[in-house]
């Protein structure tokens, strides 16, 4: 009755040219090496700081899997004279969050705070005890290891989780990012104090540090903080990074599992943040799985014909080259043919590419959803993060929209010919009988 | 927007909160906005009062059902094309339901919100499940319960739990539908479903953003205004009868380690202006474990080592009745019946001895805080307010209840541990069985009717 006249607009609004305001990044190094990233904005009263160190899991050894989160997870539990429970009591008292993220690549430590003088140098002094004198009790360290071990045994009753780590295996084997991210029940049982105190000092480094700092405070008050939190840090820069496993032969893997569903999983090695190729991959694959319900496979496995919730493909762009990843769960009757069609599916668009359709409803998409991708501190404060500890560049986000846009049909199909080899990948399944 | 012709006729927006408009279309379609001008864009979340207590068993998981088939396409908007739509606007959309109300939601650059408005204006009256339509999502929902419970223990348990927590308030059945009822589920189960429950008047738009009010209700008033309202059907209160003593379950699943579950039935917030209790009960929850030096953790995972997690939680703010929530996972070597007299002497402790100020403090604390840190989520702020209005609650709750959590005392917080008595217990342990060398187990939809 009245849709025919109204949607008239969405032509118009299509052709509209996006307008946004930019991120204004400030952007320094200290005296002692740390890069630091600073979006200052007084909208709201309270501030977002992040450290990011190159200490991920990549980084263990098979013999002491477990070792870089173990450090990670330890860094608060007891700090610069105050006890866990201390540490926790003075954040708590302030309202302060003490976050952590933690992979393959990275470890860092973020803390949310109000801006006000009382919170914020309360919540800065446990900030800065937890980066500059974490002390690693040994009873402590006792018990979050035995923390850690439970956390492994629900992994072990999770199939997804089970075939995540499959997965990450068979393309890396027993190193780098083929070690599990929390490591093994063997690696962290071996683990000595000493072990931690020697990583700590080893890997978080302020040569290698990476500031990330947005919210209410001036230009002088980040750098003041910046230069407090990195001249207490190790100082000097961590030794060159391992250099890349070399790919491990195809592999199939068939795990049982008692679920009423089986995970699957194929990929193979994909790309690094900073690759020649990555918009075209980053565009192309929004077409092919990334893309949600525009996605070919979401298209074939779900809406065709209904055998899964989700189902997707991802880079997953790291330091050195992450996997790309495709997924699905279903009934464990059907898990053959789902990975049938998911198969058919890549295989057909690294033959074929998007189509012109395809490609413009993919930009539309992202470039139309860009506003949505900084509309808050927290993921501002994600962009910043990424931005320096991958070393992108400052322009990045002002980029971002042109370099989507400029995404050809032909560069899309001659990366994804030249990267991804249908016949080339692993495939993990967990569930049901192993076949 | 060219809306502005319209606006001469929105005399009747009236402030509800800070910044907040709140005005009822004609149908019955509650039209609420806030203005946030942090960022060029815009959330519109359209909540529906129909969730999975509205339903009837032998149907149960239909409201979600119906969900995922709003998606199914108009006489206008073919099948496939309502996510297209939004996504080449470039937009992110998607839904939910839970117990008390179903939600769809699109954010859009501020200037695309017209997109999202005409599409759920159509699908709000227009809808054409085809049977076999039908047939393909009920499969793709059998999958995602398959995923998110058959598969997943701690789901398993919550859900028996709850069927053996409530005798007869429908929050004794899952949202996503016993398996059985999805298996015999037909397509005119949903349609009657959307019958039922899809008008302007059982609904309300919330939307969030950089936008100007008054240009958002005329657009609200151009798409969802020539909509008619419809007599609703009764609600029956379906108040659950006093629980006579503690409940207790066992669930067999694939498992490494137990997990233990614990839900008190406790008050619910009725009368914003006078209830206490619920307040109180939050800031219970905080003390007993809002942060890593709550007393659960404290004591139970740091101190006395039986848990390797421990937390608790008040559910309070719902159509339905308020449940207080403990559970842990006992430390190897533990079991879960330690952990269940541990959690229970926490409680005791507090109903005997009461909190310290500076508990209650901190606890305070990260309310003040935690009402600053929620600004940076436009989102989240439209969550807040669909909620407030679906139950029928005021929207400046959103920042009195603030002053509600200042205002607790230590005497509240005590007395609402005294309202945790084993005569309102229900206690569902996760008892693991062994996971390789043994043949895959049966689906769960058997264990559901055997219990």
């Amino acid at each position: 009755m009245f849709a025919k006249r109204l949607l008239a607009p969405l032509v118009i609004l299509l052709l509209a040219l996006p307008a946004w305001a930019g991120v204004a990044i400030q952007h320094w190094t200290t005296p002692q090496g740390t890069r630091v990233y600073f979006v200052e904005n007084h909208d709201i009263p309270m501030l977002d700081v992040a450290v990011d160190f190159p200490a991920g899991s990549r980084f263990d050894t098979a013999g002491k899997s477990g070792l870089a989160a173990l450090t990670h997870g330890m860094l608060d539990q007891g700090a610069g004279g105050l006890s866990d429970v201390l540490i926790a009591q003075r954040l708590a008292d302030v309202g302060a969050v003490l976050g952590g993220v933690f992979d393959q690549d990275r470890a860092g430590v973020s803390l949310r705070s109000l801006s006000s003088a009382r919170e914020r140098d309360a919540a800065f002094g446990v900030l800065a005890a937890v980066l500059h004198q974490p002390e690693f009790p040994q009873a402590v360290m006792q018990r979050e290891r035995a923390r850690m071990l439970a956390q492994l045994r629900d992994e072990e009753a999770n199939p997804g989780e089970i075939a995540e780590k499959a997965f990450y295996q068979a393309l890396y084997g027993n190193q780098g990012y083929g070690l599990p991210v929390s490591g093994t029940a063997r690696g962290l049982g071996g683990l000595k104090r000493g072990d931690l105190q020697a990583w700590y000092k080893a890997r978080y480094r302020a040569g290698d540090a990476v500031i990330s700092i947005i919210g209410d405070l001036r230009r002088a008050e980040a750098e003041q903080l910046a230069l407090r939190l990195a001249s207490g840090l190790p100082q000097g820069a961590a030794a060159a990074a391992p250099a890349p496993a070399k790919p491990m032969p195809l592999g199939q893997k068939r795990i049982a599992y008692p679920s009423s569903q089986s995970h699957v999983l194929m990929g193979e090695i994909g790309m690094a943040r900073n690759d020649p190729d990555y918009f075209a991959l980053y565009v192309g694959n929004h077409v092919l799985g990334g893309g949600g319900f525009d996605s070919r496979i979401l298209e074939e496995v779900r809406q065709k014909r209904g055998y899964a919730y989700s189902a997707y493909s991802y880079f997953i762009p790291m330091a050195q080259p992450g996997p790309l990843l495709i997924g699905l769960q279903t009934k464990n009757a059907q898990a053959e043919d789902a990975l049938k069609v998911a198969r058919d599916t890549v295989a057909g668009f690294v033959a074929g590419g998007p189509s012109e359709a395809e490609l413009a409803q993919a930009k539309n998409n992202l470039v139309g959803g860009f506003p949505l991708r900084i509309d808050s501190n927290k993921k501002i404060l994600d962009y910043l993060r990424a931005i320096g500890f991958y070393r992108l560049p400052l322009t990045y986000l002002d980029d971002w929209v042109g370099a989507v846009q400029g995404v050809t049909l032909e560069q899309i199909k001659d990366a994804f010919q030249r990267r991804v080899n249908p016949e080339g990948m692993s495939v993990v399944i967990v569930g049901g009988n192993a076949g | 927007m060219q809306l502005k012709t319209a606006l001469l006729l929105l005399s009747l927006a009236a402030p509800a909160a800070a910044g907040v408009t709140d005005v009822t279309l004609d149908n019955g379609l509650r039209v609420i906005v806030k203005e946030d001008h942090r960022a060029p864009v815009a959330v519109s979340q359209l909540w529906y009062k129909a969730g999975s207590m509205d339903e009837f068993n032998g149907t149960t998981g239909v409201a979600h059902v119906l969900e995922h088939t709003m998606f199914k396409g108009t006489e206008k908007v073919p099948e496939g094309e309502f996510s297209k739509r939004i996504a080449a606007a470039g937009g992110r959309e998607n839904a939910f339901t839970n117990r008390d109300q179903t939600v769809y939601f699109q954010q859009l650059q501020k200037d695309r919100l017209a997109v999202a408005f005409e599409l759920e204006a159509d699908r709000m009256a227009k809808l054409q499940l085809k049977d076999e339509s039908f047939a393909k999502e009920i499969q793709v929902v059998m999958e995602e319960r398959r995923l998110r419970t058959e598969d997943n223990p701690q789901s398993v348990l919550y859900e028996q739990l709850m069927s053996v927590a409530y005798q007869a308030h429908p929050y004794r059945r899952p949202v996503i539908g016993w398996m059985d009822d999805l298996q015999s589920m037909t397509a005119k189960d949903a349609r009657d479903w959307y019958a039922r429950w899809y008008a302007p008047n059982n609904a309300t738009l919330v939307v969030a953003g950089d936008v100007n009010p008054q240009d958002v209700v005329a657009l609200a008033k151009q798409t969802f205004g020539p909509l008619a309202g419809k007599p609703l059907p009764p609600r029956k209160p379906q108040e659950e009868p006093a629980q006579r003593g503690e409940k207790r379950i066992t669930v067999k699943a694939p498992a490494k380690q137990p997990y233990l579950l614990m839900a008190y039935h406790a008050p619910r917030l009725r009368d914003a202006e006078q209830d206490t209790m619920p307040w109180a009960m939050q800031v219970l929850a905080g003390v007993l474990s809002g942060n890593d030096s709550a007393r659960l953790g404290k004591r139970l995972v740091k101190e006395q080592r039986i848990a390797v997690d421990a937390g608790a939680s008040y559910d309070g703010i719902g159509r339905g009745p308020g449940m207080f929530y403990l559970e842990g996972t006992p430390s190897k070597g533990k079991t879960a019946a330690e952990l269940e007299a541990a959690l229970k002497a926490e409680i005791q402790r507090i109903q005997q001895g009461g909190v310290s100020e500076a508990e209650l403090n901190r606890v305070k604390a990260q309310v003040i805080a935690g009402d600053v840190y929620q600004r940076d989520s436009v989102f989240y702020q439209a969550m807040q307010l669909g909620e407030l209005a679906t139950l029928g609650l005021p929207l400046d709750l959103l920042e009195k209840r603030v002053d509600k959590l200042k205002a607790v005392t230590a005497e509240q917080v005590q007395a609402a541990a005294k309202l945790l008595t084993g005569d309102k217990l229900s206690v569902a342990s996760l008892d693991p069985q062994p996971i390789s060398g043994q043949q895959p187990r049966p689906t769960l939809e058997g264990m559901n009717h055997v219990r």
